[in-house]
């Protein structure tokens, strides 16, 4: 086995064998699907205790407008509300609706007495019951004949659909908010994994010098060799993450969908909508289409063309980063100087992710495409442009650019790595650091 | 035969200067002491000549060729400061240092399951390094050094955080290796292991070379004239001055030294003439003499 290859196998597996590696990766697609799936379930769940309400009209003018539903049922009492206050009766019931006056004249007069503290819920439903009732009397009021109809018919509710068109025309559902949120989740994962897998190879470098295995090392392999090795190794290691991260959180939402019977039938929204029909049985409110529209963008949504671009650009990123923390790394003696060092390289990855959320509100802006051309925010910039369609000659510059820095940067980082990884006890500056990359040697 | 030649480096750290023109040649299948207090530049020298450091002005030369750092690749190494990964268990540590060190699997996994064996250690196979003590650690590295068995072996300081015992079987491994036909160079303070293993060395005192050359010839040069004798009768002082005297159950035990420089010979006759002699011995200096000697009397001629 060559020597790099050697080095890439142990950087590997003594992370991927570590069990905060193990727990981190299998525990994270736990919590997306958790996150995906509870808000569901719990829509899915209907507390099925019936409350009972008690009201007590001292108008008489609402004895239509409370309907009783599914979690609460209305009893009228003539008594007055000082008595019923003491009686007995008052345990079998869960709130007391009290009306003094005309609501009309005095919006604020209603009010609900219990001992808990009412649920939002029937606050709400109650408000919503007497205030459509005050309405539909004060245009009663009016005596314009039909006219509830023509405010009914005023009603409307717009929602832009977006529609891409290919290159021959063909049309593909497209969601606004869809790109949004596929390009911030990628652009996300990719400054994360920037980040962490930078920090790891910065650290790992300034293991190996403190301890000073690298005077061990460095007999048998060349500085570059071992850097390269430890780079690689660990972007490995990002790579079998990303792809455990997703393949379980595949297989998590699958499950649990089927076992929890909320199978979500993209086919059936899809031929639903072309055929508009919007009478689909969803598991929850859907009167617009949104969700449905939301789902069809997604199974048009070019899966395969973003995941290449997102390991093309993560690879990219992290190899222009990680190479100059194992830069740092190597120039320090100890863990506590790299801050000082590796400031100037988490400062452009933090302005990345503020000009990655700009982008996703223009993606073609000025912001935008400079953003996703300057190598030090492109794989992050770039990964929300993407869903938004992004033309290929500027996919293709982006990653060219990319790609010539981080050769660039790793031929410097080689240098500064070479002379750095041996040296000890010198205070390093970042003058030193320019004069050791053009060491001859 | 020369096998490794130090000419002339110098070594200059900000604020002050670790070697200063040191020149030293190392014959082959011998083995080697630097020597000297803290400080002095032992590790500053072995570390250019690992060519982990460069020196700024001088040579090295390997087999009479320029040093490179091809060569390195043929040096076993062990650094003061030993180098090895903490959290990674032992067995799987050694055998990838052999493997980058050139060794295949197969290989390894023998030479290592002779020196496990050999040192007792077999059981640590599966123990991280991080739950061995110093000196265990340090027979780990000791073996990782060896392992491929590099004509030129370079130890920084190999006994420090040795047990006697474990110090013993070191030197034993030391002699074992030089009969195997390796050179070695080492540093250390331990001086009564310089007399037992050595058979040249360089004295380094800030930053300067003050003694070098063959240990048994620099002990006679530094011989002071001293000889333990017992005889039959009591002796009386005439060319040489007693410096003690004790009654044994069978003789008399002399400690003497002899006047201006007579050779044994000269000093036995006279000997001789006064009673029988049932011993006779030039008391040598230690190493730990000769260098307390010269390192804290030498600043004052300079």
């Amino acid at each position: 086995m060559s020597k790099i290859a050697l080095i890439i196998k142990r950087e590997y597996t003594t992370r991927v064998m570590k069990p905060s590696f193990i727990i981190l990766t299998f525990l994270t697609p736990v919590l997306i699907a958790g996150m995906i799936m509870v808000p569901l379930l719990l829509a899915q769940i209907k507390d099925n205790t019936e409350k009972k309400i008690v009201v007590i009209d001292q108008t008489g003018l609402y004895q239509n407008v409370f309907a009783d539903n599914e979690s609460f049922k209305f009893e009228f009492i003539d008594q007055s509300i000082e008595s019923f206050r003491t009686s007995k009766d008052k345990e079998s019931y869960d709130a007391v609706l009290f009306i003094p006056q005309d609501l009309s004249l005095n919006p604020k007069a209603a009010t609900l007495f219990s001992e808990e503290q009412v649920g939002l819920e029937l606050k709400s439903y109650v408000s919503g019951l007497l205030k459509d009732y005050i309405e539909e009397r004060k245009l009663a009021e009016l005596n314009i004949p039909d006219f509830k109809e023509l405010v009914e018919k005023t009603k409307v509710s717009i929602d832009v659909k977006t529609v891409r068109w290919g290159k021959d025309g063909e049309e593909k559902m497209g969601s606004a908010e869809l790109a949004v949120i596929i390009g911030m989740i990628s652009a996300f994962v990719i400054y994360i994994f920037i980040v962490v897998y930078g920090a790891q190879v910065m650290s790992g470098v300034v293991q190996e010098k403190t301890s000073r295995i690298v005077e061990v090392i460095i007999s048998s392999v060349k500085p570059f060799q071992l850097m390269m090795g430890k780079i690689i190794g660990i972007a490995m290691v990002g790579l079998t993450q990303f792809a455990l991260w997703v393949i379980l959180s595949v297989v998590l939402v699958t499950a649990l969908t089927t076992a929890f019977g909320t199978t979500l039938d993209i086919e059936a929204y899809q031929q639903a909508q072309t055929m508009g029909v919007s009478a689909v049985n969803l598991p929850f409110d859907d009167q617009d289409g949104v969700v449905s529209e939301l789902l069809i963008a997604l199974q048009n949504f070019d899966f395969v063309q973003t995941g290449v671009l997102f390991v093309l650009f993560f690879l990219g990123g992290y190899l222009l980063y990680a190479s100059l923390f194992a830069a740092v790394g190597s120039a320090v003696d100890n863990e506590t100087d790299t801050q000082q060092f590796s400031l100037p390289l988490t400062l452009p990855i933090v302005f990345a992710i503020y000009a990655a959320i700009y982008s996703a509100e223009n993606p073609d802006g000025p912001l935008a495409f400079w953003c996703s051309m300057i190598p030090f925010t492109s794989p992050i910039v770039m990964m929300v442009r993407l869903p938004f369609g992004v033309p290929a000659w500027q996919l293709a510059l982006s990653l060219g650019i990319l790609i010539l820095s981080f050769i660039g940067s790793t031929w410097v980082a080689g240098k500064i790595y070479r002379t750095g990884i041996l040296m000890y006890g010198k205070k390093i500056t970042w003058k030193e650091m320019m004069k050791w990359v053009f060491y001859k040697g | 035969m020369k096998l490794l030649e130090v000419k002339n480096v110098v070594k200059q750290f900000s604020g002050h200067r670790a070697l200063d023109g040191v020149s030293l040649d190392i014959p082959e299948n011998t083995v080697y002491g630097l020597l000297g207090p803290n400080g002095a530049g032992k590790t500053t020298l072995i570390r250019i000549i690992n060519c982990i450091t460069a020196p700024d002005s001088g040579e090295v030369f390997l087999n009479g060729k320029r040093l490179t750092a091809e060569d390195v690749r043929h040096i076993g190494y062990l650094p003061e400061e030993r180098g090895l990964y903490k959290k990674m268990k032992v067995g799987e540590q050694a055998l990838y240092l052999a493997q980058l060190k050139g060794m295949t699997k197969q290989e390894a996994l023998m030479a290592l399951k002779y020196w496990f064996e050999k040192f007792e250690i077999q059981s640590w196979w599966n123990k991280k390094i991080e739950e061995l003590s110093k000196g265990m650690a340090q027979k780990v590295q000791f073996i990782t050094t060896i392992l491929h068995k590099p004509k030129l072996l370079i130890f920084d300081e190999p006994f420090s955080g040795f047990d006697p015992v474990n110090a013993d079987l070191l030197k034993r491994e030391i002699l074992a290796l030089k009969d195997g036909g390796a050179t070695i160079i080492f540093s250390t303070h331990n001086m009564s292991s310089v007399e037992e293993l050595c058979d040249n060395i360089s004295l380094i005192d800030k930053s300067k070379i003050v003694l070098q050359g063959n240990v048994d010839e620099i002990r006679a040069a530094h011989a002071t004239g001293t000889y333990r004798v017992v005889t039959k009768t009591n002796l009386h002082a005439e060319s040489f001055d007693v410096q003690s005297e004790k009654e044994t159950h069978h003789g008399f035990e002399y400690v003497l030294k002899s006047r201006a420089g007579e050779s044994n010979n000269v000093l036995l006759g006279s000997l001789m003439t006064q009673s029988e002699l049932f011993s006779f011995e030039e008391v040598l200096p230690t190493m730990n003499d000769i260098f307390i000697e010269t390192v804290t009397t030498k600043p004052k001629q300079s």
